[in-house]
C-alpha cells in the first residue's frame, strides 16, 4: 500500500527533497574532493571504479527495491555502454559528456527492447530474459569480431585532463561526479510522482492499476532507468580500463552487481556504496589475503569470489534481506526509540520483514541520510 | 535437403534435452510459482559426481544411477534448507536465492574439479547411423536421448494422473490451502516436487555432457534455453514443456545450422521476445485470473 504523507501546503513539500538531496550531493562532493587529495594514485583509481559500480548498483537497486523487478544481467547493459563509448571513440571523437550520455542512452534503448515484452506479465520473465541477454551478448561480439574488435577489443584512451591536474585524479573526479549526479537524479526520481507509482506497482499491481497508474509503462520506465545507469557505468568503466573486450563482461559481472545490491541494501541508493566496496575488494584483495591466510589451493582461490558472492546472495536473502543499509537504519531507529521511551516500539522490526521494502515511505528522501538522522526528519 | 534433415534430427535431440530441463522448471513453477535458476547448476553438480564415480572405474550405468539418486536427494535438501524459508516471501527473494545457488554451485564445482573443459563419456556410440547408404546425424546416443526423455515424461505423466501421490501433488499446486485442509501434507509434497524436478535435471545433465564441453558452466545456456522452452509451453504445463522444448530445439538448430552457432543465444532471446509479444501465456497454459 502506498502511504501518502499529509501535505500541509503543496508549494513547500515538493521543493524540500530536491534541496535536501542537493545538500547531500554537495557534502558528498566536498568529502570526495578532500579524500582524493589525500589518496595515492592507485587508491584514487580504485575509488573511481568504486563510484562506477555504485552507479550500476544504484540503478539496479531502484529497479528491484522500489519497482519490484529484477535484472540478472546488469553486466550486459554495462557492456552495451562500454562498447558504445568505445565505438564512438574509434569512429568519431566527440565530447566526452556526449559519449557518456550516448552510452547511457544506448543501454536504455536495449533495456526498452527487453522490458516491453517482459513487463506485460507478472512473473519471472524479466529475470530469465536478462540472464539470457547476459549470456548471449559475448557471443554476439565474437560473431561480429570486425565491428567489436575481436579478442583484443577496442581501445579507449583516457580522457584528456587539464594540464594542471593529475590525469588519474581527473578521471576519478569525472567518475565520482557522475556517481553523485546519478544518485541525485535517482533520489529525486524516487521522491517524485514516478517514485510513488514505482512503489505502488511493487506493492500491488492491481491496486496500482485501479488507482490510475499505468503499470506496464511504469515498469518499462523503471527498467530503462536501471539499464541507462548500467550503460553510464559501462562507459565510465571503459575509460578507466582503457580497453573494451568480451572478457571484461562475463556473467560474473552481473552476479557481482546483484550481490552488491543485495548486500548494500535493496532499494537504498546510499547502500549502493557499501555494495560497491564489496564488488571492488572481494574478488581481488580480500580473496587474495584470505587465500594467503588459509592456504587455498589454486582451484579454490580461482573460484573463491564466485563462491563468496553466491553465499552472500543466499545468506543475505535468508537472514537479512534489507542489507547493510537496512541494518544501519534499524540500528538508527533502535537508538532513537531507546532515547525516547514513550514511542511505541512496534515499528522496529518492520524494515526486516520484506526485502523489497527496506524503507517505509520515503525511499529516496532517506537514501542519503546518515542512519540515525532518519528519525529527526 | 540432407543438411536440412540432419539439422532437424539434431534439433529434435537437443529439443528433448531442453524439454527435460524445462520439465523440471515447470514441475517447480506450477507448485510454487518459483523459477529455479539453479536447475542447471544442480544438474551440473550431479553430473560431476557421476564423473567422479566413473573415475573409480565402476562403469557407466552405476554412475548414471548415482547421479539420479544424488539429484533426488539434492533437490529435496535444497527445498528444505533454502527454498522453504523464502516460500512465502516476495517472489524476488526466491529468484535471488536460486540464482545465488546457481553461482555458488558453479564456484564449488570449480573449486573441486577445476574450471577446465573436459569430456564426458556417452552411454552409446555417438557415431551417426547409416540409413540405406547415407550416414545421418543421428546416433545411438541420440536414440537414447529420445527414449530417456520420453520415458521420463511418461513416468511423470503416469505419476500425476494415475497415483494418489500425483493427485495430491496436483491438488497442492492447484489450491494449497484447500489441500492442506483436506489432509494433504503440502510441505512434504513440495519437497518431493523439487526432488523429482532435480531428477529430471540430473538426467538432462547426463545427456548434455557428452555432446558439449563439460565444465562447471556447461549448463548455463541449456538452462536459459529450457527457460525459453518452458515459457513457450506456458510455464505450468508438463506437456507444454515437452512441446516447447522441441520447438526451441528445432528453432535453435536451424539458427545454428544456417546462421552459425554463436547466434543461437541471440536467436533464443528473439524467440522469447516474439513469444511474449504474440502469445505471452504460452501454448499450453491453462487460463488464469488474477485476484485482487
Amino acid at each position: 500500500m502506498i502511504k501518502i504523507p499529509p501535505l500541509p501546503s503543496w508549494v513547500r513539500l515538493p521543493r524540500q527533497p530536491l534541496l535536501r538531496h542537493l545538500l547531500f550531493a554537495v557534502v558528498g562532493g566536498v568529502f570526495f574532493y578532500f579524500l582524493t587529495q589525500s589518496l595515492s594514485d592507485f587508491n584514487n583509481f580504485e575509488l573511481g571504479e568504486l563510484a562506477v559500480y555504485a552507479i550500476a548498483i544504484a540503478g539496479l537497486s531502484v529497479l528491484t527495491g522500489t519497482n519490484g523487478q529484477i535484472c540478472l544481467g546488469q553486466g550486459a547493459f554495462v557492456a552495451v555502454g562500454a562498447y558504445t563509448l568505445a565505438e564512438l571513440e574509434v569512429h568519431q571523437s566527440i565530447n566526452l559528456a556526449l559519449q557518456l550520455l550516448a552510452a547511457a542512452a544506448m543501454a536504455g534503448a536495449v533495456g526498452l527492447v527487453i522490458a516491453v515484452p517482459a513487463t506485460r506479465l507478472r512473473g519471472p520473465y524479466l529475470a530469465g530474459m536478462t540472464l539470457l541477454l547476459a549470456l548471449a551478448l559475448p557471443f554476439l561480439s565474437d560473431k561480429y569480431g570486425n565491428f567489436f574488435g575481436g579478442d583484443q577489443g577496442l581501445t579507449v584512451p583516457p580522457p584528456s585532463a587539464p594540464a594542471s591536474i593529475d590525469p588519474v585524479k581527473w578521471l576519478t573526479w569525472i567518475q565520482l561526479f557522475c556517481a553523485l549526479v546519478v544518485m541525485l537524479l535517482l533520489a529525486n526520481l524516487l521522491s517524485s510522482r514516478f517514485g510513488r507509482s514505482f512503489r505502488a506497482v511493487r506493492d500491488d499491481e492491481v491496486a496500482a492499476a485501479l488507482a490510475g497508474v499505468h503499470v506496464a509503462r511504469n515498469k518499462v520506465i523503471a527498467f530503462v532507468v536501471s539499464s541507462a545507469c548500467a550503460g553510464l557505468a559501462g562507459g565510465l568503466l571503459a575509460l578507466s580500463s582503457g580497453v573494451v573486450n568480451t572478457g571484461e563482461f562475463p556473467l560474473s559481472l552481473s552476479i557481482f552487481i546483484l550481490a552488491g545490491m543485495v548486500l548494500g541494501g535493496t532499494g537504498s541508493i546510499f547502500g549502493a556504496w557499501w555494495g560497491s566496496i564489496l564488488v571492488i575488494y572481494l574478488p581481488n584483495q580480500w580473496s587474495q589475503s584470505l587465500g594467503n591466510t588459509f592456504h587455498f589451493n589454486h582451484l579454490v582461490s580461482a573460484n573463491f569470489a564466485v563462491i563468496a558472492f553466491g553465499a552472500v546472495l543466499i545468506v543475505m536473502m535468508l537472514v537479512a534481506p534489507s542489507g547493510i543499509q537496512g541494518g544501519l537504519r534499524w540500528l538508527g531507529r533502535r537508538l532513537v526509540t531507546l532515547s525516547t521511551p514513550t514511542e511505541p516500539a512496534g515499528n522496529i522490526s518492520v524494515s526486516l520483514q520484506r526485502a523489497t521494502e527496506p524503507e517505509r515511505s520515503h525511499d529516496g528522501s532517506e537514501a542519503e541520510h546518515p542512519p540515525n538522522g532518519s528519525g529527526a526528519g | 535437403m540432407r543438411l536440412f534433415v540432419n539439422i532437424t534430427l539434431g534439433g529434435v535431440a537437443e529439443g528433448l534435452i531442453f524439454a527435460s530441463v524445462a520439465l523440471g522448471l515447470v514441475l517447480i513453477f506450477r507448485a510454487t510459482s518459483i523459477i529455479n535458476f539453479a536447475q542447471g547448476a544442480m544438474a551440473m553438480l550431479t553430473t560431476f559426481i557421476a564423473f567422479s564415480v566413473l573415475g573409480k572405474g565402476v562403469g557407466y550405468w552405476p554412475a548414471f544411477l548415482v547421479a539420479l539418486a544424488c539429484g533426488l536427494l539434492f533437490g529435496g535438501v535444497v527445498q528444505l534448507t533454502l527454498v522453504r524459508p523464502v516460500q512465502n516471501k516476495p517472489p524476488l527473494n526466491a529468484v535471488i536465492v536460486t540464482f545465488g545457488l546457481l553461482i555458488l554451485l558453479e564456484g564449488v564445482a570449480g573449486a573441486i574439479w577445476g574450471n577446465t573443459n573436459r569430456g564426458f563419456p556417452a552411454a552409446f556410440s555417438q557415431k551417426g547411423l547409416v540409413v540405406g547408404k547415407t550416414a545421418i546425424a543421428f546416433s545411438h546416443f541420440d536414440i537414447f536421448i529420445v527414449v530417456a526423455v520420453l520415458a521420463l515424461s511418461i513416468l511423470v505423466g503416469v505419476l500425476f494422473r494415475f497415483t494418489t501421490i500425483g493427485l495430491r501433488m496436483r491438488a497442492t499446486a492447484f489450491a494449497p490451502e484447500v489441500a492442506r485442509l483436506l489432509g494433504v501434507r503440502v510441505g512434504r509434497l513440495l519437497t518431493l516436487g523439487w526432488a523429482l524436478a532435480a531428477v529430471a535435471g540430473a538426467l538432462a545433465g547426463l545427456l548434455v555432457a557428452p555432446t558439449s564441453v563439460f565444465s562447471p558452466s556447461y549448463m548455463d545456456l541449456i538452462l536459459v534455453y529450457a527457460f525459453t522452452a518452458a515459457v513457450l509451453g506456458g510455464l505450468d504445463s508438463p506437456l507444454g514443456a515437452l512441446v516447447g522444448g522441441l520447438i526451441t530445439g528445432l528453432a535453435l538448430a536451424y539458427v545454428g545450422g544456417y546462421l552459425g552457432d554463436s547466434l543461437q543465444p541471440i536467436g533464443a532471446l528473439i524467440l522469447l521476445i516474439v513469444v511474449l509479444m504474440i502469445r505471452p501465456e504460452g501454448i499450453f497454459s491453462r487460463p488464469t485470473a488474477r485476484r485482487v
